[in-house]
């Protein structure tokens, strides 16, 4: 294809307006040139002899009548052995690489490769000369972490291929070609390990999509037991900042039981991001024995960094995410903060000076929400195995406010809602994940009767709460104001947990099972008291040996030692009957 | 040598338009008026229309003034001379001293590659309890103080400033009264502090497009010395001023509005200012202390909740006092687990009670009788206000837990304060016959 060069007619922000003569593709990818350098910009709408480009840089120094070379491809992403344990930034840049070329600050327009082009891999082929296949299928692996990385028939082939050749099992760099395949109509195709793919277009290379049934377990003890996630679903943090979102991803990134964490950090701090990586390395997976770095991928578009980029960062994710799933694998997408995201569909379409929706946000926004979404998920692939892709993302409304349009449009597609709620935050009861207002669709793994049963009495406790405020201690009944003790105790020592406690910030799905039978036998007690400060006593005294019991480790002997001590303290209550 | 224009199409607010070939977006103009020679920055482009934003407001340009093109962007002279004088916010000097002129580094440059970035760790002690105990303050991190208007903020500012131990002060003012310029240049200068500080003075009546400027300005500074290896803490306040005058720009260039007037990006553009705080790997850092002041005292209201959004916590100051709820330091985890093992207990254990103690008043004023327990809370609360909260304390860190440990015993058993019995034997002070 020749060259297709169009000119600079209007700058505004990021948003550059240039006239073009050759066709020109919505979504494509083009360059706008300052000297050497080449700032990269995606078509966003085309007018007449007019395209207007988002561009993923700063835009100081471009002028009127600069060149732009559109490149003909839509905006893609580049897959292959090697991603894992990398920080990229939205546009697949591998960070630490960067800071190796430009030191200390991200310069613009500096472009590298998102995977290592010397590294060889040890290359095992599977598919053999002759064989048939289609887009999806595996025709060798490598080996990536813990991982066997399956080489697949690059999923924009359509139809069925034959093998033609297949190379032997050796070490091999991402750009040697491993194979070749004939196509129906006697194409050949040089298959290398890596392919690109635009990253706004879902991968559907599997047989077919499957519910959301088998419970992930994140070893929070009030997700997994109260508003559970599957493997495969979707769910959303909503809070108000100082809530708890980024430490709830960030304890769910460490103890998830998934193969693969993907952490976008999409318009956030970059402190927080750093933390990732400079912490994971040093921590073990207790699943494999190895570095937790080896099953992430970091995503990392921080608020500082350009805002178009940001735009492009939560589908560059999302679409490693689905890669890795081709390989029967399951995989977490957390996306912090997809209000982040929506402001920068929101900063462009006020550039565009489109029709605004409420609160400024684009008409658009629910169906981009929706559709972004829609990419988790599990599927079967073509081979039999399943993989999922699970996304949880936060939210962040304005003022804390859960009825504004981003907190809306993500309820409405998502299966479990973890709604953060300041009160508890600010009282310290941490994950502040509020145990009424919350909701999930997927099942649990805790018996369903048992927290049926306890979210009654939060129920209840909290109406009684409600109203002592009014009636007062005097005024209410001492049966009352032992469910409401009930309920601040189930609170104290099991919806809440302390993230920075070695033992209690993960608590695993054997244990939730085995301390929650032993909370709701609390619970659904009869226990008597003389009168309220007695009753009172005693709670505070459960509380307080049941915190310490969730600080043991199951296998020492002080486990035991301390449930012998709450069975006969609840003895001594009981007795009376 | 660089064209003059001498046709000026529209001037709207601080906005003037000019026709002119080979304009970079963000360069400079020199712009003649009837009241004098400003600056001014080119913000959008469109064919041979080119718009200019004037530093000195649009007030006396007359439709043909002169307009010069510098062929640069906005820079500022970087050296050692910088430290102890006052300047505008278009880095002119506002303290009758010498213009500098060498050295010029260019301001709002790109933002740092996380990849550089390292994990604050060093404490900054400021003998505050309810900072010190309660949300530590880090190095490297940026943390706004909320309050009303009329609580002492800058004060508050001004007493940080000069209890923690940083190389260099930087501070960014923006719509400051003047009162409260020469307030903060004197305490400074009382203090000693003025040979390491740099001011960056715009006031309420200068022109608001310098407003703008400062954090930029200042923070460009501030990384120059952290790359040197200074430990640089940057003032800013009051960062409401600075996005007013954001929405001033955005609605004088028709930009829809998003939120109370306030434009799409004020989210990104605090970003951009704030997220300049840094550890660097191999270099000093940037810490970032700022006043969002909370129109109605509301602060839902966009300016500090979007900056809550980007901010490592907040401090709410409120009655003089810092409140211990919503108060929150997202970096104290970084520090608090290695001051002493106590600390963390005590933070939370106390900040639960005096939960508790609010529940319990608001009872009391109802007229509910009050339990064993709520007099316990109450005692509890009163000395908790008077000897933790009030902000003339002023003592060490390791005072501080003393003296929490001591308020807890003297109004409550050990098991009713929820902690574990391991700490309670090391730690409950033991009963003074």
């Amino acid at each position: 294809m020749s060259e297709n060069i169009g000119k600079i007619v209007g700058i505004n922000g990021n948003l550059i307006t240039v006239r073009f003569d050759k066709p020109v593709t919505q979504s494509e990818v083009g360059y706008a040139r300052i000297g050497e350098t080449a700032l990269k910009a995606e078509v966003i709408r085309i007018r007449g002899e007019n395209a207007e480009l988002q561009v993923f840089e700063d835009t100081t120094g471009l002028k009127v009548g600069d060149p732009v070379e559109f490149s003909g491809n839509l905006l893609a992403v580049e897959l292959g052995p090697g991603l894992l344990a990398q920080v990229y930034d939205g546009l697949q840049n591998p960070l630490p690489k960067l800071a190796e070329k430009c030191g200390f600050f991200l310069q613009r327009g500096t472009y590298l490769k998102a995977l290592d082009r010397a590294k060889k891999w040890a290359y095992t082929p599977q598919a053999r000369k002759g064989d048939e296949v289609t887009a999806g299928d595996t025709l060798g692996t490598v080996p990536e972490g813990i991982f066997q990385h399956r080489i697949m028939v690059p999923f924009r082939l359509p139809g069925k291929y034959k093998v033609e050749e297949a190379v032997a099992a050796g070490s091999y760099n991402v750009d040697q070609v491993v194979a070749k395949l004939r196509g129906e109509r006697g194409d050949v195709i040089s298959v290398t390990m890596v392919q690109e793919w635009p990253v706004k277009v879902p991968i559907k290379a599997y047989a077919e999509r499957l519910r959301p049934v088998e419970p992930l377990v994140t070893k929070v003890r009030i997700i997994d037991t109260f508003f559970p996630v599957a493997r495969g679903g979707v769910y959303c943090i909503p809070g108000p900042f100082g809530a708890g979102k980024t430490v709830l991803q960030q304890i769910t990134s460490k103890h998830a039981d998934v193969d693969i964490v993907l952490v976008a950090a999409c318009g956030e701090r970059a402190g927080e991001v750093v933390e990732t990586l400079r912490e994971f390395p040093e921590l073990t997976d207790p699943r494999t024995g190895k570095s937790l770095m080896e099953r992430t991928l970091i995503i990392c578009n921080t608020s500082s960094m350009p805002v178009a980029a940001r735009e492009a960062s939560v589908y560059t994710a999302v679409t490693i995410c689905e890669y890795y799933r081709q390989m029967g694998l399951n995989v977490m997408l957390l996306a912090d903060s997809t209000s982040r995201w929506a402001q920068a569909l929101r900063e462009m379409s006020g550039r565009l000076e489109e029709i605004p929706g409420e609160e400024a946000f684009p008409a658009y926004l629910e169906s981009v929400i929706a559709a972004f979404y829609e990419r988790g998920g599990v599927v079967k692939l073509k081979d039999g195995t399943t993989g999922s892709v699970t996304i949880g993302g936060t939210v962040s409304p304005a003022g804390g406010n859960f009825d504004e349009p981003v907190t809306q449009a993500t309820l409405k597609v998502v299966g479990a809602f973890h709604g953060l709620n300041r009160e508890r935050s600010d009282a310290r009861r941490y994950p502040a994940i509020h145990p009424l207002d919350s909701w999930s669709k997927y099942p649990g793994v805790v018996d369903a009767k048992q927290v049926a049963q306890a979210r009654k009495t939060l129920r209840q406790g909290n109406e009684v709460s409600q109203m002592m405020k009014v009636v007062g201690e005097e005024g209410t009944s001492i049966d009352d104001f032992v469910v409401y003790l009930k309920s601040e105790f189930l609170d104290a020592t099991y919806l809440q947990q302390n993230s920075f406690h070695d033992v209690d910030a993960a608590t695993g799905a054997d244990r939730q099972k085995y301390v929650f039978a032993k909370i709701h036998g609390i619970l659904t007690a009869k226990v008597f008291f003389p009168d309220k400060d007695a009753a009172r006593k005693w709670f505070l005294q459960l509380t307080s040996v049941t915190k310490d019991w969730n600080l043991v480790p199951m296998d020492a002997a002080e486990f035991k030692q301390l449930e012998q001590r709450i069975d006969a303290m609840l003895a001594e209550v009981s007795e009376h009957a | 040598m660089h064209k003059v224009y001498h046709r000026i199409e529209q001037i709207a607010g601080n906005v003037i338009t000019v026709r002119a070939d080979g304009v970079a977006n963000g360069e400079l103009a020199q712009v003649v008026g009837t009241l004098g020679t400003s600056l001014a920055q080119v913000i959008r482009l469109d064919r041979e229309k080119v718009f200019l934003q004037v530093f000195a407001g649009s007030r006396g340009i007359s439709t043909d003034g002169q307009v010069r093109f510098l062929g640069h962007k906005m820079d500022i002279s970087f050296t050692e001379a910088l430290l102890g004088r006052v300047f505008n916010g278009s880095g002119r000097p506002r303290d009758n001293g010498p213009e500098l002129d060498e050295n010029r580094i260019p301001i709002g440059g790109p933002s740092v590659n996380p990849a550089k970035r390292i994990i604050p760790r060093k404490m900054v002690r400021t003998g505050i309890p309810m900072i010190d105990v309660f949300n530590s303050l880090v190095e490297s991190q940026k943390l706004p103080i909320f309050a009303a208007a009329g609580e002492p903020y800058n004060e508050l500012l001004a007493r940080i400033a000069l209890q923690a131990e940083v190389d260099i002060i930087i501070l960014g003012g923006m719509g400051l009264k003047h009162d409260d310029y020469l307030q903060f240049r004197d305490t400074l200068e009382a203090n000693g502090a003025l040979s390491r500080s740099i001011l960056f003075i715009h006031t309420a009546a200068d022109p608001t497009v310098e407003c703008q400027m400062v954090p930029d300005i200042s923070l460009a500074v501030a990384e120059q010395f952290a790359l040197q290896n200074k430990r640089v803490l940057v003032l800013l306040t009051d960062m409401t001023s600075f996005a007013d005058a954001l929405k001033e720009i955005a609605i004088t260039m028709e930009q829809i509005p998003s939120n109370r007037g306030y434009p799409g990006d004020l989210y990104s553009q605090l970003a951009a200012r704030y997220e300049k705080a840094v550890d660097f790997e191999g270099a000093g850092s940037i810490t970032i202390l700022a006043v969002t002041t909370m129109p109605g005292d509301d602060v839902t209201h966009p300016v500090p909740d979007n900056t809550g959004y980007i901010t490592e916590g907040q401090f709410y100051l409120r009655n003089g006092r810092i409140e211990p709820f919503g108060s929150l330091s997202r970096l104290k985890q970084q520090v608090n687990g290695k001051t002493r093992e106590d600390h963390r207990t005590v933070m939370n254990t106390m900040i639960q009670l005096y939960a508790s103690y609010k529940e319990t008043l608001e009872k009391q004023s109802m007229g509910f009788r009050m339990s064993a327990w709520d007099n316990k809370l109450l005692k509890y609360g009163e000395r908790f206000e008077k000897e933790m909260m009030d902000l003339s304390v002023n003592i060490p860190l390791e005072a501080a837990l003393d003296l929490g440990w001591q308020i807890m015993a003297d109004c409550f058993d050990p098991a009713e304060t929820g902690i574990s019995s391991k700490l309670t034997g090391k730690f409950w002070p033991k009963k003074t016959a």
